[in-house]
């Protein structure tokens, strides 16, 4: 039960940080990488904290999260690569990019 | 015995968890460019998440929770490294370039005398 504990402090301490990286990362792509982090963490918070307090049945809010999680993180690169999410993309827009 | 064997592994996985967590989220915070905190981020996504998850199953024994920690190690198994792969993506297309080429549109090392 002290471990729970334990890996929920380190849990928070490592949030923490990775929220001050997204708050002054230099460019716009620390902080969508630093949100994708942080929600990783918030999946692994959720299920640690369901163990802690004896009661482990907040893993479907976590498996939720984790999905929404990674469709939110593509949705905002899209977003900001093309500035519109429902359009398809402007003719050459971005092709000359792409590998 | 047995018993003792599972708390003692599954406290240990998670303490090894927990550390590459810490480990991941201090390169993050403290390395010098974009393209090197994609390596901390990496390490959160894979090594990370699978230690704590594999301490939370061990806790959970033969149960249906183990099913759903086992669900959620996989899923973030696959999306982690796309999602970063994403983002790597997007800040190439948008011309950020590492240290080592800055200035070079190409890209590519072999791409003639490096512009200094």
């Amino acid at each position: 039960m002290n471990m729970f504990a334990a890996a929920c402090a380190a849990l928070f301490v490592a949030m923490l940080l990775i929220l001050i990286r997204s708050f002054m990362g230099p460019t716009l792509y620390d902080r969508v990488l630093a949100v994708n982090a942080f929600g990783t963490l918030t999946v692994l918070l959720i299920g640690t904290m369901g163990f802690l307090t004896g009661r482990p049945d907040f893993l479907d809010i976590a498996l939720l999260y984790a999905l929404i999680n990674f469709i939110g993180t593509i949705a905002a690169l899209k977003f900001f690569r093309y500035r519109s999410l429902g359009k398809a993309a402007p003719k050459g827009a971005a092709r000359q990019e792409d590998a | 015995m047995i018993g003792i064997l599972v708390q003692g592994a599954s406290w240990l996985s998670l303490g090894i968890g927990a550390a590459f967590i810490l480990i991941g989220a201090l390169g993050i915070i403290r390395l010098p460019d974009f393209w090197s905190r994609i390596h901390a981020a990496g390490i959160i996504d894979t090594a990370g998440v699978g230690f704590i998850t594999l301490g939370l199953m061990l806790q959970a024994g033969f149960t249906l929770i183990t099913l759903k920690l086992l669900l959620i190690a996989v899923f973030i198994f696959i999306t982690g490294p796309t999602a970063t792969h994403a983002i790597a993506n997007a800040a190439f297309a948008a011309r950020l370039r590492p240290f080592a080429l800055a200035g070079d549109e190409s890209g590519t090392f072999d791409s003639g005398k490096k512009k200094s």
